[in-house]
């Protein structure tokens, strides 16, 4: 087996040097550094290295977004079927869930968003490493895969095409590519999207494959979300359990339901050192609290039944983890270590304040009941301010040390044994 | 009195290739060579031409900077060539060795009752004040500072690297001495760390501070012991010398004669039965890295240790400041899906299918592949992980990168050495080289403020 692999090696290793200095080199690495890791030794500096890459470091986070995306394919096919012929009312996964006839629907509906979504998006990095000259960078690997998980189901392609193309050059390139971009690109294209065809973003069609071509006729069918229902201050109309919550079998967007397979990514992710536990935690606990406010306002009577925001506000406080995108936002989107804040005492405050808000938005949106990608896209823009304060705390311990230091006399030998008996 | 430093934040790296305690001769090097790159900052001046015959521990040539400060040979002999590269400027300095070996006489020296100033002239023309280093700027002292502080590092963290207390074994009266011309040179304390379980030499040593630290790498690094003793603010000077240099000074000031004589490790992989050797300084390195045999002939040869030392080659010569010599196996091979596939043959911080997180004490047989490509600076935390000192190190690392001289000097460029971001760069991620980058930053805010 070894000489036929020498031999490709080899060859592409002749390759390589071809294509050295031409203007196709990073296109032509990109494949390369994929198939192998580079022969690449070190210069300056240490001369032994980690074993990490980005490449590893992308494909970890992909590795947990693997299970989420095949839940979504099947959970497409289930709240398509089930909207058309009801929920059934003796559930069981095998039977009711695993099923060819839903995944068939994923594979029609959830691949070709992945397809054009890594698509358009690789295209548009490979064409901007050729004309800037530098390698592909790996960010658009984990962007690639965030970005179909976060869209409505029907999302037509050529709008997630167009949305790509935007969030990837106005979000990420403009800025200088992988490392140097402010606001997390997956979430530009989402907001793209959101802002630019906010008829197919949002309502109560959008979210079953079909409700919304079915809308009208005698077949009609509902695709409400629990948000929306609880935003129309509808609460008691929906039959969904606590337990469908968490596992996931709700209408949204098609990768965030599944609170359950969410929250095991992002066990992996903290166990794996990849992505901040801090952010994570802080998230969490802010989303909580906000949650718990709105609780006590509705418990002391300050907002009635007949308020619009009471079917919101009145929603128990941890169960808005389980809906909507919040839980997939925090895991996947919160934890950008670019667009987050990059301090560890910033993460706190930064993971604090997307689920704070988040909360808040998802309250009071009344016409888009999710607030989560907003959240995030603020606080991105707020990370660097957040970070400059914990940057001047450090700054501020450094000059107060100075201004208790002793000031040492020009020449050591006059008064050094004075000062020598002072310093003891 | 003593004062206990426990550092937590750090990894220890576990290579194959430690050097077993035992000492052998290497066979003496017919050339020995001065590398100029081992003095970052000084411009040299010759003051012997070439042909002509030196004695061990005669002036070479001093720096144009501080036309006090001798740079000398280490063995007497010819001096038979001297390198020169691009502007005429001085690369290496070899000198032919004598067969019978004649020392240069500096001159005793009464320590007790010499004033600083005395002390400082007669290291400077003996050749001995080059291994006292300061900081800021990581460079040879500027003699006409005033240090706040003198620190010894006598524990080594520094992976594979030699081990100070069997070094500085029976050497206490060239440290004592060393060490009390050191204290006449500040006010300040001369502050010595050493391990908590070692029984240094140095602890026992009349005029010192000493501090017992534990823990992982960069507990050992000076830079990590300055942090934690006695930060370096704005304006202030310390100095710092290592104790196998300490021996060096101490023996001059004892018996007037500069000897170049150290023990040094040859350690790393590639080396059959890695093990430490009695040579001087400058000698050539194949005179003892062949002793016991050689693994591969694909390795590269290291001055020092593996974070910290410099590249070099079998026919390359011993560096100034150097106790160790390394040599691992070159990486430069392409490796299948290396990006993705599990790794169990590899250090890692992070368990991202990466798995020598399982057995902490497993010895790894590393080489110099990259593993990775260089990339802009995406993950964060990272570094924070195994970098103790009271400085945010992405954040300095940028400032450095875009020059920003403000920035650099708030965030503590001062306090730095490249070697504290040795350890950065090897876990880093999107693989950038930390310690130039450093080093760029120390150099430029040197030449904009001095």
């Amino acid at each position: 087996m070894s000489d036929k692999r020498l031999t490709f090696k080899k060859r592409l290793h002749i390759l390589k040097h071809h294509y050295r200095d031409k203007k196709m080199a990073p296109a032509f690495n990109a494949f390369h550094t994929f198939l192998f890791a580079p022969d690449e030794t070190t210069h300056s500096g240490s001369h032994i290295r980690g074993a990490d890459d980005l490449k590893r470091t992308m494909n970890t986070v992909i590795m947990a977004l693997i299970p989420v995306l095949l839940f979504s394919m099947f959970n497409a096919g289930y709240q398509h079927y089930a909207a058309i012929g009801g929920f059934p009312s003796d559930f069981s996964v095998m039977e009711h869930f695993l099923t060819w006839d839903n995944f068939w629907i994923g594979i029609i509906k959830v691949l070709p968003l992945v397809a054009i979504s890594y698509g358009v998006g690789l295209v548009v990095e490979f064409i901007f490493a050729v004309i800037k000259g530098h390698e592909v960078e790996e960010g658009y690997l984990v962007t690639g895969m965030l970005v179909p998980l976060i869209v409505p189901i029907d999302t037509p392609l050529w709008m997630l095409a167009v949305s790509v193309v935007f969030g990837v050059v106005i979000g990420k390139e403009v800025f200088g590519g992988t490392g140097m971009n402010i606001l997390n690109p997956a979430l530009t294209i989402r907001a793209f999207l959101f802002f630019a065809y906010p008829t197919w973003m949002s309502g109560d069609k959008v979210w079953v494959h079909e409700a919304v071509e079915r809308a009208g006729t005698a077949d009609a069918i509902s695709g409400e979300t629990i948000l929306g229902y609880l935003a129309q201050n509808k609460g008691a109309e929906f039959t969904y359990s606590i337990s469908d919550m968490f596992f996931g079998f709700i209408p949204g967007s098609v990768g965030e339901t599944s609170t359950f397979l969410i929250l095991l990514g992002g066990l992996f992710l903290v166990f794996s050192k990849i992505a901040s536990w801090r952010i994570m935690l802080s998230a969490i606990i802010g989303s909580l609290l906000m949650g718990l406010i709105f609780n006590v306002v509705v418990d002391a009577g300050i907002i009635g039944e007949t308020s619009t925001f009471y079917g919101l506000m009145s929603f128990e406080y941890w169960q808005h983890l389980l809906v909507g995108g919040l839980a997939f936002g925090i895991v996947y989107m919160a934890t950008d270590p670019v667009t987050g804040s990059q301090t560890n005492r910033g993460k706190w405050i930064y993971g604090f304040l997307i689920g704070f808000i988040s909360v808040m938005i998802r309250v009071f949106n009344p016409a888009y009941p999710e607030g989560v990608f907003l959240a995030i896209l603020l606080m991105n823009v707020f990370a660097p301010t957040i970070d400059h304060y914990v940057l001047r705390g450090n700054i501020k311990k450094r000059l107060k040390r100075l201004k208790s230091a002793t000031i040492l006399p020009k020449d050591s030998d006059s008064k050094a044994e004075e000062l020598k008996a002072e310093t003891v | 009195m003593s004062k206990d430093i426990r550092i937590r934040k750090g990894l220890n790296i576990n290579l194959v290739g430690a050097a077993e305690k035992a000492t052998s001769k290497a066979v003496l090097s017919n050339v020995y060579a001065i590398n100029l790159d081992d003095f970052h900052g000084v411009t040299p001046k010759m003051i012997v031409k070439q042909g002509a015959e030196v004695k061990a521990g005669e002036a070479l040539f001093f720096d144009k900077n501080n036309e006090a400060m001798m740079f000398v040979s280490p063995v007497s002999g010819e001096l038979i060539e001297i390198n020169r590269g691009a502007r005429r400027r001085i690369l290496s300095i070899k000198i032919l060795a004598d067969k019978t070996q004649t020392g240069f006489e500096h001159g005793s020296f009464d320590t007790a009752n010499a004033t600083s100033q005395e002390i400082k002239a007669h290291l400077l023309k003996s050749g001995c004040w080059p291994f006292v280093k300061q900081r800021p700027y990581d460079i040879i002292a500027n003699p006409d500072a005033n240090p706040k502080a003198i620190f010894i590092s006598g524990y080594t963290t520094a992976p594979l690297a030699a081990d100070s207390d069997y070094i500085l074994q029976g050497k206490e009266k060239e440290l004592q001495a060393a060490i009390t011309a050191m204290g006449k040179l500040t006010p300040g304390k001369v502050h010595v760390s050493v391990n908590t379980k070692s029984n240094s030499p140095l602890a026992g040593l009349k005029g010192i501070e000493v501090h017992k630290i534990t823990g992982p790498h960069p507990a050992g690094l000076v830079g990590t012991q300055i942090n934690k003793i006695d930060p370096i603010n704005k304006g202030e000077v310390v100095w710092t010398v290592s104790p196998q240099d300490l021996v060096i000074i101490g023996e001059l000031l004892l018996t007037g004669k500069f000897n170049a004589e150290r023990i040094i490790a040859l350690v790393g992989s590639s080396i059959k039965s890695p093990q430490y050797y009695s040579t001087k300084m400058g000698t050539e390195i194949s005179t003892f890295l062949y002793g016991n045999g050689v693994n591969d002939d694909n390795f590269r040869v290291i001055n020092g240790d593996v974070l910290t030392g410099s590249k070099s080659r079998p026919d390359g010569y011993l560096g100034f400041y150097n106790n160790t010599v390394t040599a691992i196996p070159e990486g430069d091979d392409y490796e299948l899906f290396g990006w993705n596939k599990p790794v169990f043959n590899k250090i890692s911080t992070t368990r991202a299918m990466t798995f020598s997180w399982l057995n902490s004490k497993k010895k790894y047989d590393l080489n110099t592949n990259t593993n990775g490509e260089h990339r802009a600076f995406v993950v964060t935390g990272q570094y924070e992980q195994v970098f103790p000192l009271d400085i945010f190190p992405m954040q300095l690392l940028k400032a450095c990168m875009v020059k920003d001289l403000d920035e650099m000097e708030q965030l503590g460029l001062y306090e730095v050495a490249p070697e504290d971001f040795s350890l950065t760069e090897f876990v880093c991620i999107s693989k950038q080289p930390h310690q130039k980058i450093i080093r760029e930053g120390l150099d430029l805010l040197y030449k904009e403020i001095g």
